[in-house]
Protein backbone atom coordinates (compact mmCIF):
# COMPACT_ATOMS: atom_id res chain seq x y z
CA UNK A 1 0.00 0.00 0.00
CA UNK A 2 2.99 2.14 0.34
CA UNK A 3 2.43 5.19 -1.83
CA UNK A 4 -1.19 4.93 -2.29
CA UNK A 5 -2.58 8.28 -1.33
CA UNK A 6 -5.37 9.35 1.38
CA UNK A 7 -8.69 10.14 1.91
CA UNK A 8 -9.77 12.71 3.78
CA UNK A 9 -10.70 10.47 6.96
CA UNK A 10 -7.71 8.59 6.51
CA UNK A 11 -5.21 12.10 6.57
CA UNK A 12 -7.53 13.11 9.65
CA UNK A 13 -6.78 9.96 11.09
CA UNK A 14 -3.62 9.56 10.33
CA UNK A 15 -2.32 13.00 11.52
CA UNK A 16 -4.19 12.65 14.97
CA UNK A 17 -2.72 9.15 15.34
CA UNK A 18 0.62 10.32 14.47
CA UNK A 19 -0.05 7.09 12.14
CA UNK A 20 -0.67 5.95 8.90
CA UNK A 21 -3.90 4.86 9.04
CA UNK A 22 -5.82 2.70 6.38
CA UNK A 23 -9.56 1.86 6.02
CA UNK A 24 -10.57 -1.56 8.61
CA UNK A 25 -8.01 -0.40 11.45
CA UNK A 26 -9.15 0.15 14.43
CA UNK A 27 -7.69 2.69 16.16
CA UNK A 28 -7.70 5.22 19.44
CA UNK A 29 -8.29 8.92 18.71
CA UNK A 30 -7.61 11.52 21.22
CA UNK A 31 -10.59 13.65 21.16
CA UNK A 32 -10.97 17.75 20.59
CA UNK A 33 -14.43 17.72 21.42
CA UNK A 34 -17.13 15.49 22.91
CA UNK A 35 -20.79 16.89 23.79
CA UNK A 36 -23.86 15.86 24.67
CA UNK A 37 -27.51 17.44 24.25
CA UNK A 38 -30.00 17.57 26.47
CA UNK A 39 -32.10 14.65 25.52
CA UNK A 40 -28.78 12.23 25.70
CA UNK A 41 -27.02 13.75 28.15
CA UNK A 42 -28.69 12.85 31.46
CA UNK A 43 -27.60 9.06 30.62
CA UNK A 44 -24.18 10.01 29.84
CA UNK A 45 -23.63 11.97 32.87
CA UNK A 46 -25.46 9.11 35.07
CA UNK A 47 -22.71 6.57 32.89
CA UNK A 48 -19.73 8.54 33.89
CA UNK A 49 -20.97 8.83 37.54
CA UNK A 50 -21.56 4.32 37.08
CA UNK A 51 -18.27 4.14 35.84
CA UNK A 52 -16.56 6.24 39.07
CA UNK A 53 -15.56 8.85 36.95
CA UNK A 54 -15.41 12.10 38.54
CA UNK A 55 -12.97 14.24 36.57
CA UNK A 56 -13.15 15.46 32.90
CA UNK A 57 -10.06 14.76 30.73
CA UNK A 58 -10.42 19.05 29.64
CA UNK A 59 -13.24 20.16 30.82
CA UNK A 60 -12.57 23.06 27.71
CA UNK A 61 -12.88 19.79 25.40
CA UNK A 62 -16.51 18.32 27.03
CA UNK A 63 -19.91 20.48 26.08
CA UNK A 64 -23.73 20.16 27.08
CA UNK A 65 -26.23 21.74 24.83
CA UNK A 66 -30.13 22.35 26.08
CA UNK A 67 -31.06 22.90 22.59
CA UNK A 68 -33.62 19.62 22.00
CA UNK A 69 -36.39 20.67 24.50
CA UNK A 70 -35.31 24.42 25.16
CA UNK A 71 -37.12 25.92 26.63
CA UNK A 72 -38.36 23.08 28.74
CA UNK A 73 -41.77 21.40 28.18
CA UNK A 74 -42.84 19.58 30.92
CA UNK A 75 -41.55 18.77 34.76
CA UNK A 76 -39.50 15.70 33.27
CA UNK A 77 -37.21 17.56 30.85
CA UNK A 78 -36.71 21.04 33.43
CA UNK A 79 -34.87 18.13 35.64
CA UNK A 80 -33.12 17.05 32.77
CA UNK A 81 -31.76 20.05 32.48
CA UNK A 82 -30.74 21.03 35.76
CA UNK A 83 -29.10 17.70 35.76
CA UNK A 84 -26.71 18.99 33.45
CA UNK A 85 -26.46 22.15 34.47
CA UNK A 86 -25.26 20.82 38.34
CA UNK A 87 -22.71 18.59 36.17
CA UNK A 88 -21.56 22.00 34.14
CA UNK A 89 -21.00 23.59 37.28
CA UNK A 90 -19.47 20.57 38.76
CA UNK A 91 -17.16 19.85 36.09
CA UNK A 92 -16.13 22.95 34.75
CA UNK A 93 -17.19 21.73 31.43
CA UNK A 94 -18.65 24.27 28.61
CA UNK A 95 -22.41 24.70 28.53
CA UNK A 96 -24.57 26.37 26.15
CA UNK A 97 -28.35 26.83 27.82
CA UNK A 98 -31.66 27.43 26.74
CA UNK A 99 -31.65 29.77 23.91
CA UNK A 100 -28.10 29.84 22.45
CA UNK A 101 -29.25 27.25 19.78
CA UNK A 102 -28.51 23.35 18.16
CA UNK A 103 -25.62 22.19 19.30
CA UNK A 104 -24.28 21.49 15.91
CA UNK A 105 -24.83 24.92 14.46
CA UNK A 106 -23.03 26.11 17.82
CA UNK A 107 -19.74 23.62 17.43
CA UNK A 108 -19.40 25.18 13.76
CA UNK A 109 -20.00 28.43 14.74
CA UNK A 110 -17.66 28.82 17.71
CA UNK A 111 -16.00 25.14 18.38
CA UNK A 112 -15.33 22.76 15.63
CA UNK A 113 -11.96 22.92 13.47
CA UNK A 114 -10.51 21.50 10.67
CA UNK A 115 -8.42 17.99 10.93
CA UNK A 116 -10.35 17.75 14.70
CA UNK A 117 -11.84 14.62 16.27
CA UNK A 118 -15.27 14.95 17.48
CA UNK A 119 -17.82 12.91 18.78
CA UNK A 120 -21.36 13.45 20.09
CA UNK A 121 -24.35 11.96 21.63
CA UNK A 122 -25.91 12.78 18.78
CA UNK A 123 -26.56 11.55 15.30
CA UNK A 124 -26.09 14.74 13.62
CA UNK A 125 -22.94 15.24 15.08
CA UNK A 126 -21.54 14.65 11.20
CA UNK A 127 -22.28 18.50 10.42
CA UNK A 128 -18.90 19.78 11.61
CA UNK A 129 -17.23 17.29 8.60
CA UNK A 130 -18.61 20.88 6.39
CA UNK A 131 -15.96 22.20 7.81
CA UNK A 132 -13.34 19.39 7.49
CA UNK A 133 -13.67 17.95 11.13
CA UNK A 134 -13.90 14.00 11.48
CA UNK A 135 -17.35 14.45 13.75
CA UNK A 136 -19.11 11.35 14.11
CA UNK A 137 -22.28 10.71 16.25
CA UNK A 138 -22.18 8.28 19.17
CA UNK A 139 -24.27 7.03 22.05
CA UNK A 140 -24.26 8.25 25.82
CA UNK A 141 -21.93 5.40 27.20
CA UNK A 142 -19.23 6.55 24.54
CA UNK A 143 -19.52 9.97 25.49
CA UNK A 144 -19.14 9.32 28.68
CA UNK A 145 -15.79 7.52 28.32
CA UNK A 146 -14.29 10.43 26.10
CA UNK A 147 -15.38 13.19 28.38
CA UNK A 148 -13.22 11.10 31.23
CA UNK A 149 -10.82 9.59 29.21
CA UNK A 150 -10.30 12.60 26.63
CA UNK A 151 -9.98 9.25 23.77
CA UNK A 152 -12.48 7.14 22.36
CA UNK A 153 -12.26 3.91 19.81
CA UNK A 154 -12.66 4.09 15.85
CA UNK A 155 -12.72 1.89 12.88
CA UNK A 156 -11.37 3.68 9.79
CA UNK A 157 -13.60 4.11 7.77
CA UNK A 158 -13.68 3.28 3.88
CA UNK A 159 -14.45 6.26 2.09
CA UNK A 160 -17.32 6.74 -0.59
CA UNK A 161 -16.27 9.94 -2.63
CA UNK A 162 -18.90 12.31 -3.80
CA UNK A 163 -17.98 14.28 -6.75
CA UNK A 164 -20.37 17.29 -7.55
CA UNK A 165 -19.82 18.76 -10.97
CA UNK A 166 -21.61 22.12 -12.26
CA UNK A 167 -23.44 24.89 -10.84
CA UNK A 168 -26.35 24.86 -8.67
CA UNK A 169 -29.70 26.51 -10.61
CA UNK A 170 -32.19 28.97 -9.15
CA UNK A 171 -34.38 27.74 -6.26
CA UNK A 172 -31.55 24.62 -6.46
CA UNK A 173 -29.75 23.94 -3.67
CA UNK A 174 -27.49 22.11 -1.06
CA UNK A 175 -31.13 20.29 0.24
CA UNK A 176 -31.69 19.09 -3.38
CA UNK A 177 -28.38 17.60 -3.48
CA UNK A 178 -28.22 15.46 -0.55
CA UNK A 179 -31.89 14.57 -0.97
CA UNK A 180 -30.73 13.43 -4.13
CA UNK A 181 -27.70 11.71 -3.56
CA UNK A 182 -29.62 10.01 -0.50
CA UNK A 183 -32.45 8.64 -2.80
CA UNK A 184 -30.02 7.50 -5.05
CA UNK A 185 -28.20 5.30 -2.57
CA UNK A 186 -30.32 4.48 -0.27
CA UNK A 187 -30.70 4.79 3.77
CA UNK A 188 -27.94 2.38 4.28
CA UNK A 189 -25.93 3.39 0.75
CA UNK A 190 -22.93 4.34 2.80
CA UNK A 191 -23.17 2.84 6.62
CA UNK A 192 -20.25 2.37 7.94
CA UNK A 193 -18.40 4.38 5.39
CA UNK A 194 -16.91 7.92 5.30
CA UNK A 195 -19.01 10.53 2.56
CA UNK A 196 -16.87 12.73 0.74
CA UNK A 197 -17.61 15.62 -1.04
CA UNK A 198 -15.14 17.02 -3.80
CA UNK A 199 -15.57 18.49 -7.41
CA UNK A 200 -15.72 22.08 -8.96
CA UNK A 201 -19.26 22.62 -7.18
CA UNK A 202 -18.00 22.12 -3.97
CA UNK A 203 -14.75 24.42 -4.03
CA UNK A 204 -17.98 26.68 -4.98
CA UNK A 205 -20.44 26.11 -2.01
CA UNK A 206 -20.78 28.17 1.11
CA UNK A 207 -19.98 26.96 4.20
CA UNK A 208 -23.80 26.62 5.22
CA UNK A 209 -24.08 24.59 2.61
CA UNK A 210 -21.37 22.68 3.03
CA UNK A 211 -22.93 21.94 6.46
CA UNK A 212 -26.23 21.25 5.16
CA UNK A 213 -24.76 18.13 3.37
CA UNK A 214 -22.59 16.89 5.74
CA UNK A 215 -25.37 16.48 8.40
CA UNK A 216 -27.61 14.30 6.18
CA UNK A 217 -24.69 11.98 5.67
CA UNK A 218 -25.77 10.32 9.41
CA UNK A 219 -29.60 9.66 6.38
CA UNK A 220 -27.34 7.55 4.37
CA UNK A 221 -25.52 6.02 7.39
CA UNK A 222 -22.35 7.47 6.91
CA UNK A 223 -19.76 7.78 10.10
CA UNK A 224 -18.68 11.26 8.79
CA UNK A 225 -19.50 13.41 5.94
CA UNK A 226 -16.56 15.41 5.00
CA UNK A 227 -15.75 18.68 2.78
CA UNK A 228 -12.05 19.53 1.97
CA UNK A 229 -11.08 22.82 4.57
CA UNK A 230 -10.03 25.87 2.30
CA UNK A 231 -10.61 29.70 1.48
CA UNK A 232 -14.42 29.33 1.98
CA UNK A 233 -13.80 27.62 5.13
CA UNK A 234 -10.90 30.08 5.91
CA UNK A 235 -13.65 33.18 5.44
CA UNK A 236 -15.96 31.72 7.69
CA UNK A 237 -13.97 30.41 10.40
CA UNK A 238 -12.51 34.71 10.00
CA UNK A 239 -15.99 36.06 10.29
CA UNK A 240 -16.85 33.85 13.44
CA UNK A 241 -13.67 35.58 14.81
CA UNK A 242 -11.83 32.79 14.82
CA UNK A 243 -9.61 32.61 11.65
CA UNK A 244 -6.80 31.00 13.60
CA UNK A 245 -8.57 27.80 13.58
CA UNK A 246 -8.33 27.65 10.31
CA UNK A 247 -5.57 24.85 8.63
CA UNK A 248 -6.23 23.52 4.85
CA UNK A 249 -6.98 20.01 4.29
CA UNK A 250 -7.96 18.42 1.35
CA UNK A 251 -7.71 14.92 -0.18
CA UNK A 252 -4.47 13.24 -2.05
CA UNK A 253 -5.25 13.36 -5.77
CA UNK A 254 -3.83 9.44 -5.55
CA UNK A 255 -6.40 8.24 -2.75
CA UNK A 256 -8.00 5.20 -2.73
CA UNK A 257 -11.88 5.37 -2.35
CA UNK A 258 -14.41 2.28 -2.02
CA UNK A 259 -16.75 3.78 -4.80
CA UNK A 260 -16.79 7.52 -6.80
CA UNK A 261 -20.48 8.81 -7.36
CA UNK A 262 -20.88 11.29 -9.58
CA UNK A 263 -23.58 13.78 -9.14
CA UNK A 264 -24.61 16.27 -11.57
CA UNK A 265 -25.41 19.52 -10.21
CA UNK A 266 -26.36 21.42 -13.09
CA UNK A 267 -30.01 18.98 -13.59
CA UNK A 268 -30.56 18.78 -9.99
CA UNK A 269 -34.44 20.19 -9.54
CA UNK A 270 -36.05 20.37 -6.35
CA UNK A 271 -36.03 17.20 -4.20
CA UNK A 272 -38.18 15.84 -1.53
CA UNK A 273 -38.19 13.00 1.08
CA UNK A 274 -41.97 11.59 0.96
CA UNK A 275 -43.02 10.03 4.16
CA UNK A 276 -41.87 7.74 6.33
CA UNK A 277 -38.16 7.10 5.54
CA UNK A 278 -35.61 10.15 3.64
CA UNK A 279 -34.69 7.71 0.80
CA UNK A 280 -37.85 8.07 -0.71
CA UNK A 281 -37.60 11.15 -2.82
CA UNK A 282 -39.64 12.52 -5.80
CA UNK A 283 -39.20 15.51 -7.67
CA UNK A 284 -40.98 18.35 -5.60
CA UNK A 285 -43.30 18.70 -9.27
CA UNK A 286 -44.44 15.87 -8.72
CA UNK A 287 -45.85 16.24 -5.33
CA UNK A 288 -47.87 19.28 -6.67
CA UNK A 289 -51.26 18.61 -5.11
CA UNK A 290 -50.01 17.39 -1.89
CA UNK A 291 -52.00 19.18 0.76
CA UNK A 292 -49.82 20.12 4.05
CA UNK A 293 -51.26 21.80 7.15
CA UNK A 294 -47.86 22.84 8.50
CA UNK A 295 -44.49 24.28 7.37
CA UNK A 296 -41.71 23.90 9.34
CA UNK A 297 -38.28 25.74 8.51
CA UNK A 298 -35.29 25.60 10.93
CA UNK A 299 -33.03 22.59 12.49
CA UNK A 300 -29.38 22.06 12.17
CA UNK A 301 -29.97 21.12 8.68
CA UNK A 302 -31.48 24.46 7.16
CA UNK A 303 -32.00 26.88 10.03
CA UNK A 304 -29.06 28.92 9.36
CA UNK A 305 -29.03 32.64 7.87
CA UNK A 306 -28.29 31.66 4.26
CA UNK A 307 -32.07 29.53 5.26
CA UNK A 308 -33.57 32.10 6.70
CA UNK A 309 -32.43 34.38 3.66
CA UNK A 310 -33.93 32.34 0.61
CA UNK A 311 -37.38 31.69 2.93
CA UNK A 312 -37.52 35.42 3.31
CA UNK A 313 -36.91 36.11 -0.39
CA UNK A 314 -39.89 33.89 -1.76
CA UNK A 315 -42.34 34.74 1.39
CA UNK A 316 -41.60 38.67 1.18
CA UNK A 317 -44.93 40.25 0.84
CA UNK A 318 -46.50 37.41 0.67
CA UNK A 319 -48.69 35.15 3.34
CA UNK A 320 -48.85 31.58 4.27
CA UNK A 321 -51.94 29.83 3.90
CA UNK A 322 -51.02 27.24 6.06
CA UNK A 323 -49.30 27.01 9.94
CA UNK A 324 -45.69 28.36 9.50
CA UNK A 325 -43.04 27.63 12.51
CA UNK A 326 -39.79 28.95 12.20
CA UNK A 327 -36.20 28.28 14.29
CA UNK A 328 -33.34 29.75 13.60
CA UNK A 329 -30.11 27.45 14.34
CA UNK A 330 -28.31 29.58 16.77
CA UNK A 331 -28.50 33.02 18.74
CA UNK A 332 -26.51 34.61 16.29
CA UNK A 333 -28.51 33.49 13.44
CA UNK A 334 -31.44 34.94 14.93
CA UNK A 335 -29.76 38.48 15.91
CA UNK A 336 -28.10 38.66 12.45
CA UNK A 337 -31.56 37.48 10.65
CA UNK A 338 -33.38 40.34 12.38
CA UNK A 339 -30.89 42.49 11.51
CA UNK A 340 -31.33 42.15 7.93
CA UNK A 341 -34.79 42.03 8.15
CA UNK A 342 -35.48 38.08 7.30
CA UNK A 343 -37.55 37.74 10.84
CA UNK A 344 -39.49 41.19 9.77
CA UNK A 345 -40.70 39.48 6.37
CA UNK A 346 -40.65 36.41 8.15
CA UNK A 347 -43.58 37.18 10.71
CA UNK A 348 -45.39 39.26 8.08
CA UNK A 349 -45.83 36.32 6.11
CA UNK A 350 -47.80 34.80 9.35
CA UNK A 351 -44.56 32.83 10.82
CA UNK A 352 -44.41 31.60 14.58
CA UNK A 353 -40.73 32.51 15.26
CA UNK A 354 -39.41 29.73 17.73
CA UNK A 355 -36.66 30.73 20.01
CA UNK A 356 -33.39 29.07 19.17
CA UNK A 357 -33.04 25.20 19.09
CA UNK A 358 -34.48 22.25 17.33
CA UNK A 359 -38.00 23.33 17.73
CA UNK A 360 -40.68 21.36 16.10
CA UNK A 361 -38.49 18.31 14.66
CA UNK A 362 -38.41 16.08 17.28
CA UNK A 363 -41.34 15.87 18.60
CA UNK A 364 -41.21 17.00 21.86
CA UNK A 365 -42.98 20.51 21.66
CA UNK A 366 -43.24 23.55 19.43
CA UNK A 367 -45.06 21.97 16.71
CA UNK A 368 -46.49 18.52 17.34
CA UNK A 369 -48.60 17.23 14.17
CA UNK A 370 -52.42 16.22 14.63
CA UNK A 371 -53.73 13.22 13.09
CA UNK A 372 -53.52 12.82 9.27
CA UNK A 373 -51.86 15.99 9.42
CA UNK A 374 -48.82 16.59 7.03
CA UNK A 375 -45.51 18.98 7.36
CA UNK A 376 -43.23 20.21 4.60
CA UNK A 377 -39.63 19.92 6.59
CA UNK A 378 -36.51 21.22 6.02
CA UNK A 379 -35.06 18.98 8.89
CA UNK A 380 -33.25 16.08 8.39
CA UNK A 381 -36.00 12.65 8.88
CA UNK A 382 -39.16 12.21 8.50
CA UNK A 383 -39.40 9.14 10.13
CA UNK A 384 -43.36 7.90 11.44
CA UNK A 385 -43.45 9.45 14.70
CA UNK A 386 -40.26 11.69 14.37
CA UNK A 387 -42.77 14.75 15.07
CA UNK A 388 -44.74 13.66 18.15
CA UNK A 389 -47.35 11.72 16.64
CA UNK A 390 -47.02 8.34 14.56
CA UNK A 391 -50.57 9.02 12.53
CA UNK A 392 -48.69 11.91 11.20
CA UNK A 393 -46.85 12.78 7.90
CA UNK A 394 -43.48 14.57 6.98
CA UNK A 395 -42.17 15.49 4.02
CA UNK A 396 -38.38 16.64 3.47
CA UNK A 397 -37.33 19.52 1.49
CA UNK A 398 -35.69 22.55 1.37
CA UNK A 399 -35.69 26.00 2.52
CA UNK A 400 -36.86 27.18 -1.02
CA UNK A 401 -39.05 24.43 -1.51
CA UNK A 402 -40.69 25.03 2.04
CA UNK A 403 -41.19 28.80 1.65
CA UNK A 404 -43.00 28.01 -1.83
CA UNK A 405 -45.07 25.41 0.03
CA UNK A 406 -46.36 27.87 2.70
CA UNK A 407 -47.92 30.29 -0.05
CA UNK A 408 -49.47 27.79 -1.82
CA UNK A 409 -51.05 24.73 0.92
CA UNK A 410 -49.24 22.36 -1.43
CA UNK A 411 -45.90 20.75 -2.56
CA UNK A 412 -44.87 23.21 -4.76
CA UNK A 413 -41.61 23.27 -6.69
CA UNK A 414 -40.17 26.65 -5.64
CA UNK A 415 -39.27 27.31 -9.22
CA UNK A 416 -42.85 28.21 -9.74
CA UNK A 417 -42.83 31.03 -7.52
CA UNK A 418 -39.77 32.84 -8.06
CA UNK B 1 -26.71 -20.46 25.00
CA UNK B 2 -29.71 -18.38 24.52
CA UNK B 3 -32.78 -19.31 24.18
CA UNK B 4 -35.93 -18.01 23.29
CA UNK B 5 -38.53 -16.80 20.56
CA UNK B 6 -38.68 -14.77 17.63
CA UNK B 7 -40.50 -11.61 17.08
CA UNK B 8 -40.37 -10.44 13.62
CA UNK B 9 -39.79 -7.01 12.36
CA UNK B 10 -39.31 -5.30 8.59
CA UNK B 11 -36.95 -3.28 7.53
CA UNK B 12 -35.69 0.06 7.99
CA UNK B 13 -37.08 0.39 11.89
CA UNK B 14 -35.57 3.84 13.56
CA UNK B 15 -34.64 4.51 16.78
CA UNK B 16 -38.01 6.88 16.32
CA UNK B 17 -39.82 3.12 16.37
CA UNK B 18 -38.40 1.80 19.20
CA UNK B 19 -38.34 4.90 21.28
CA UNK B 20 -39.75 7.99 20.06
CA UNK B 21 -39.13 11.93 20.58
CA UNK B 22 -42.13 12.50 22.19
CA UNK B 23 -41.24 10.10 25.33
CA UNK B 24 -38.08 12.01 25.66
CA UNK B 25 -39.12 12.84 29.22
CA UNK B 26 -39.21 9.63 30.41
CA UNK B 27 -35.45 9.25 29.84
CA UNK B 28 -34.92 9.58 33.30
CA UNK B 29 -37.50 6.98 34.21
CA UNK B 30 -36.21 4.26 32.58
CA UNK B 31 -38.57 1.63 34.12
CA UNK B 32 -41.43 3.74 32.64
CA UNK B 33 -39.81 4.50 28.92
CA UNK B 34 -39.26 0.75 28.50
CA UNK B 35 -43.05 0.18 28.77
CA UNK B 36 -43.16 1.80 25.45
CA UNK B 37 -40.32 -0.39 23.85
CA UNK B 38 -41.08 -0.77 19.84
CA UNK B 39 -44.31 1.27 20.20
CA UNK B 40 -44.36 2.71 16.90
CA UNK B 41 -43.61 -0.23 15.26
CA UNK B 42 -45.66 -3.02 16.91
CA UNK B 43 -48.07 -1.71 19.95
CA UNK B 44 -48.54 -4.89 21.02
CA UNK B 45 -45.08 -5.91 21.44
CA UNK B 46 -43.94 -4.46 24.93
CA UNK B 47 -47.02 -6.30 26.75
CA UNK B 48 -46.17 -9.52 24.63
CA UNK B 49 -42.58 -9.72 24.66
CA UNK B 50 -40.70 -12.46 27.52
CA UNK B 51 -37.51 -12.46 28.68
CA UNK B 52 -34.91 -14.37 26.72
CA UNK B 53 -37.37 -13.24 23.62
CA UNK B 54 -35.50 -12.00 20.16
CA UNK B 55 -36.00 -8.76 17.81
CA UNK B 56 -35.58 -10.29 14.78
CA UNK B 57 -35.55 -7.85 12.11
CA UNK B 58 -34.63 -6.88 8.40
CA UNK B 59 -32.44 -4.36 6.98
CA UNK B 60 -30.76 -1.02 8.37
CA UNK B 61 -32.28 -2.01 12.31
CA UNK B 62 -31.98 0.90 14.25
CA UNK B 63 -31.34 3.83 11.85
CA UNK B 64 -31.33 7.45 13.02
CA UNK B 65 -30.97 8.86 16.40
CA UNK B 66 -28.11 8.08 18.70
CA UNK B 67 -30.31 7.73 21.63
CA UNK B 68 -28.77 4.77 23.99
CA UNK B 69 -32.14 4.64 24.94
CA UNK B 70 -33.17 2.58 21.87
CA UNK B 71 -30.57 -0.04 22.83
CA UNK B 72 -31.14 0.44 26.76
CA UNK B 73 -35.11 -0.36 26.71
CA UNK B 74 -34.69 -3.60 24.03
CA UNK B 75 -32.28 -4.89 26.75
CA UNK B 76 -34.66 -3.83 29.96
CA UNK B 77 -37.85 -5.82 27.92
CA UNK B 78 -35.35 -8.67 28.68
CA UNK B 79 -34.83 -9.28 25.08
CA UNK B 80 -31.70 -11.32 24.98
CA UNK B 81 -30.40 -10.57 21.45
CA UNK B 82 -31.23 -8.64 18.27
CA UNK B 83 -30.47 -10.51 14.67
CA UNK B 84 -31.42 -8.25 11.40
CA UNK B 85 -30.08 -8.58 8.35
CA UNK B 86 -27.80 -5.24 8.42
CA UNK B 87 -27.88 -2.66 11.69
CA UNK B 88 -27.15 1.09 11.63
CA UNK B 89 -23.94 1.87 12.96
CA UNK B 90 -24.59 3.88 16.30
CA UNK B 91 -26.83 1.32 17.09
CA UNK B 92 -24.66 -1.43 16.88
CA UNK B 93 -22.21 0.83 19.17
CA UNK B 94 -24.86 1.43 21.78
CA UNK B 95 -26.45 -1.99 21.81
CA UNK B 96 -22.69 -3.87 22.46
CA UNK B 97 -22.12 -1.03 24.90
CA UNK B 98 -25.41 -1.94 26.73
CA UNK B 99 -24.16 -5.89 26.75
CA UNK B 100 -27.17 -6.55 24.45
CA UNK B 101 -25.91 -8.76 21.26
CA UNK B 102 -26.56 -7.42 17.40
CA UNK B 103 -26.41 -10.58 15.24
CA UNK B 104 -26.13 -10.01 11.89
CA UNK B 105 -27.09 -13.07 9.61
CA UNK B 106 -29.94 -13.55 7.03
CA UNK B 107 -33.12 -13.55 9.21
CA UNK B 108 -35.40 -14.26 6.16
CA UNK B 109 -35.14 -18.06 7.04
CA UNK B 110 -36.57 -17.02 10.44
CA UNK B 111 -40.26 -16.69 10.89
CA UNK B 112 -42.37 -14.91 13.23
CA UNK B 113 -42.66 -17.23 16.84
CA UNK B 114 -39.99 -19.61 15.68
CA UNK B 115 -38.12 -20.71 18.82
CA UNK B 116 -34.64 -20.02 18.48
CA UNK B 117 -31.28 -20.95 20.48
CA UNK B 118 -28.12 -19.05 19.49
CA UNK B 119 -24.70 -20.16 20.69
CA UNK B 120 -22.22 -16.84 20.77
CA UNK B 121 -18.83 -18.65 20.80
CA UNK B 122 -19.43 -21.18 18.00
CA UNK B 123 -21.74 -18.11 15.89
CA UNK B 124 -24.90 -19.64 15.09
CA UNK B 125 -28.36 -19.30 15.60
CA UNK B 126 -30.25 -22.72 15.77
CA UNK B 127 -33.60 -22.14 14.79
CA UNK B 128 -35.91 -24.76 16.36
CA UNK B 129 -38.91 -24.84 14.39
CA UNK B 130 -37.76 -25.06 11.37
CA UNK B 131 -34.47 -26.82 11.66
CA UNK B 132 -32.71 -23.86 9.78
CA UNK B 133 -28.73 -22.97 11.31
CA UNK B 134 -27.73 -19.31 10.82
CA UNK B 135 -23.97 -18.52 10.84
CA UNK B 136 -23.53 -15.16 12.00
CA UNK B 137 -20.91 -12.51 10.84
CA UNK B 138 -18.05 -12.05 13.12
CA UNK B 139 -18.13 -8.97 16.22
CA UNK B 140 -14.99 -7.31 15.64
CA UNK B 141 -12.46 -7.57 18.33
CA UNK B 142 -12.72 -4.64 20.44
CA UNK B 143 -16.44 -5.09 20.44
CA UNK B 144 -16.72 -8.46 21.26
CA UNK B 145 -14.13 -7.30 24.61
CA UNK B 146 -16.98 -4.87 26.18
CA UNK B 147 -19.84 -7.72 25.22
CA UNK B 148 -18.10 -10.04 27.54
CA UNK B 149 -17.66 -7.40 30.02
CA UNK B 150 -21.47 -6.88 30.14
CA UNK B 151 -20.97 -3.56 28.84
CA UNK B 152 -18.86 -0.21 28.17
CA UNK B 153 -19.07 0.74 31.63
CA UNK B 154 -18.03 -3.02 32.97
CA UNK B 155 -15.49 -3.24 30.70
CA UNK B 156 -13.78 0.47 31.51
CA UNK B 157 -14.42 -0.61 35.19
CA UNK B 158 -12.42 -3.20 34.97
CA UNK B 159 -9.45 -1.73 32.26
CA UNK B 160 -9.65 1.84 32.91
CA UNK B 161 -9.25 2.25 28.91
CA UNK B 162 -9.52 0.26 25.86
CA UNK B 163 -7.82 -2.75 24.56
CA UNK B 164 -7.12 -2.90 21.20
Amino acid sequence: MCGVGKTLAEKILSVKTGGDVRPGDTIIAGIDLAFVQDTTGPLTIRQFEAAGFTHLAEPQKAALFLDHAAPSPNRGLANDHELLRRFARKTGCLIYDVGEGVCHQIVAESLARPGDVIIGADSHTVTAGGLGAFATGMGSSDTAVAFALGRTWLRVPESVRIEMKGRFSEGVGAKDAILSLIGQIGADGATYQALEFGGDAVAAMSLSSRLTMANMAAEAGAKVGLFPSDEITRDYLAEQGRAEHYRPISPDPDAEYDRVINLDVDSLEPVVARPHAVDNTAPARELKGTKVQQVFIGTCTNGRLEDLAVAAGILKDKKSVVRLIVAPASRRVLLVAIGAGYIQTLVEAGAVVLPPGCGACLGVHQGVLGDGEVCLSTANRNFKGRMGNPESFIYLGSPATAAATAITGEITDPREVI
Amino acid sequence: MLRGRAFKFGDGISTDHIVPGRLAHLRSNLPELAKHVMEDADPTFAARVKPGGFIVAGRNFGLGSSREHAALVIKLAGVSAVLAQSVARVFFRNAINQGLPVLICDTARIDDGDELAVDLVVGVVNDITNGNKLYFSRIPRVMLGILDEGGLIPYIQKYGDFKL
